[in-house]
């Protein structure tokens, strides 16, 4: 494979948007996308007080069909689905033989024989390639990458729900947290799911990249009056890790399991049947992890970055940050990083190498911040 | 974007207003708009003695951390700290409120005219 960066960066069909809004434009992933608009501190605070409208046409959509889905997946993924109802979703993750985390997922039911997985931009071929090895054997199961044929939009914070009703067909206050519905917005068929990266209430719209432009900038048009702005990556960023969201790349890779990252609640340990990966995530879940996925709080304005050594008063090595800012929010340095387990307990002092100065740290619950309007739940 | 044409800059992206034997330094607003909000400044303290290209203190932005390169060599005498406490004074006012530092010169800084800077910065990739 020739290396990524000699191909030019796809554009979403909201590309030519994004230019015509002003917007910083970055490559992520292989993707041509708003870094931000104008302030992305600005993007941020509106997303917590007002909404925030994203474009993640970058993520991939994969459709698995056929009448044994549900039991396919629970072979593929770690969790069990078939439990879930039609329109349910779930926050899932695919791992490989060694229980290593290859992406983490969301799974839409979309009908009992019928789901989409969401996986990251990054890692679309590596998930649709192992899911496709993965239906070896299984007949009529239909594995589809159809991430070109879905352009999917995002309204988060406490007033998208209200942004949107004014825009609905049918009220989307009946559309619960982590459940999808068919619904009409602006005139344009949508898949509207009450899902989100930003620890806001909100809804993640998949349309046709036909519909999309037109989509985005009426939304963009209704919402502007009650604060809503576009809102780019960075801001994205920084909310996730306000919320404690795990970031693949930084918070998950192939090296961990879902029980370093705090999320062994994804692992379904009592499937009826054999899973990839199954084995050994069992076992995992048997031991205690030698490091977990904690959050920190620094002293001081200096943020703790990707990469920077977490030592114990005594200088001692313990871990490392995955992820780290100056949390616009609290206005307080955080990070996540992982760290022995024996440093790993709530209100544990740390110390953090930022560029050569010890900054003193303490480890803190995640996440750092939770909204106090639940929304529907 | 137009810089203004009484200041010098430097290939760092700062700027350098003199009046004789003092300076006052800070970084163009194409710096500003590259880094996005800055959220944290660190500045040289009162009496450092600064070198012309060589880094004196950092600004962080939501997304990375810079050196704060100094365009003339000399004495620190004053420090902005009302920028110290609110950063984004940089983004919102690059050459007035968002001043970084003053300093004794030692010599006349070889630095750009705005017009020089305005190709050099339209060439920053």
């Amino acid at each position: 494979m020739p290396p990524a960066d000699s191909q030019e960066p796809r554009r979403t069909a909201l590309a030519g948007v994004h230019q015509s809004l002003g917007a910083h434009m970055t490559d992520f992933a292989g993707w041509y996308m708003p870094l931000r608009y104008d302030s992305e501190l600005a993007e941020h605070h509106a997303v917590r007080t007002v909404a925030g409208l994203f474009d993640l046409s970058h993520m991939g959509e994969i459709e698995i069909v056929g009448t044994q889905a549900a039991e396919y997946l629970d072979y593929a993924l770690v969790g069990s689905y078939g439990a879930m109802a039609p329109l349910a979703a779930k926050y899932t993750m695919i791992c490989q033989d060694d229980g290593g985390i290859l992406d983490d997922l969301i799974v839409y039911r979309l009908r009992a024989d019928h789901f989409l997985v969401v996986a990251n931009a990054g890692n679309r071929e590596t998930v649709f390639t192992a899911l496709r090895q993965r239906s070896a054997g299984w007949d009529d199961i239909s594995i589809l990458d159809n991430s070109d044929l879905w352009s999917l939009i995002a309204v988060q914070g406490p007033l998208a729900l209200a942004i949107l009703n004014e825009m609905a067909d049918s009220p989307l206050d009946s559309l619960k947290h982590y459940s999808i519905a068919q619904r009409s917005i602006a005139g344009f068929p949508v898949l509207a799911a009450r899902t989100g990266y930003t620890g806001e209430d909100g809804f993640e719209l998949f349309c046709s990249p036909a519909d999309a432009a037109q989509l985005w900038t009426t939304i963009l048009e209704k919402g502007k009056p009650e604060g809503l702005v576009p809102a780019g990556l960075a801001c994205r960023d920084s909310l996730r890790l306000e919320a404690g969201m795990p970031l693949y790349g930084n918070e998950l890779s192939l090296d961990l399991t879902p029980f370093e990252a705090g999320l062994g609640r994804v692992v379904a340990l009592d499937k009826s049947r054999d899973s990839v990966g199954g084995d050994a995530l069992r076992e995992r879940s048997q031991d205690d992890v030698s490091r977990v996925r904690v959050g920190l709080e620094l002293e001081g304005k200096r943020s703790a970055r990707t990469g920077y050594a977490v030592l114990t008063p005594s200088g001692t090595s313990v871990g490392q940050v995955t992820s780290g800012a100056l949390s616009p929010t609290l206005g307080v340095a955080v990070a996540m990083a992982y760290v022995d387990r024996e440093s790993a307990s709530v209100g544990t002092p740390l110390l953090v190498d930022v560029r050569g100065v010890l900054v003193p740290a303490r480890i803190v619950p995640l996440p750092f911040y939770k909204r106090t309007n639940r929304g529907a739940s | 974007m137009t810089y203004p044409s009484q200041l010098q800059y430097s290939r760092d992206h700062e700027w350098l207003s003199t009046d004789d034997t003092h300076g006052t330094v800070g970084i163009t607003s194409f710096a500003a708009a590259s880094l996005g909000d800055i959220v944290y400044v660190d500045l040289p303290a009162i009496g450092t003695i600064v070198t012309a290209g060589s880094p004196c203190g950092e600004i962080e932005s939501t997304k990375s951390v810079s050196d704060l390169i100094s365009p003339a060599s000399g004495e620190v005498t004053a420090i902005n700290d009302t920028v110290v406490s609110d950063p984004a004074l940089i983004n919102s006012s690059p050459y007035e409120d968002g001043w970084l530092f003053q300093l004794r010169l030692d010599d006349a800084p070889e630095l750009m005219d705005a017009d020089q800077y305005t190709l050099f910065a339209n060439g920053t990739p």
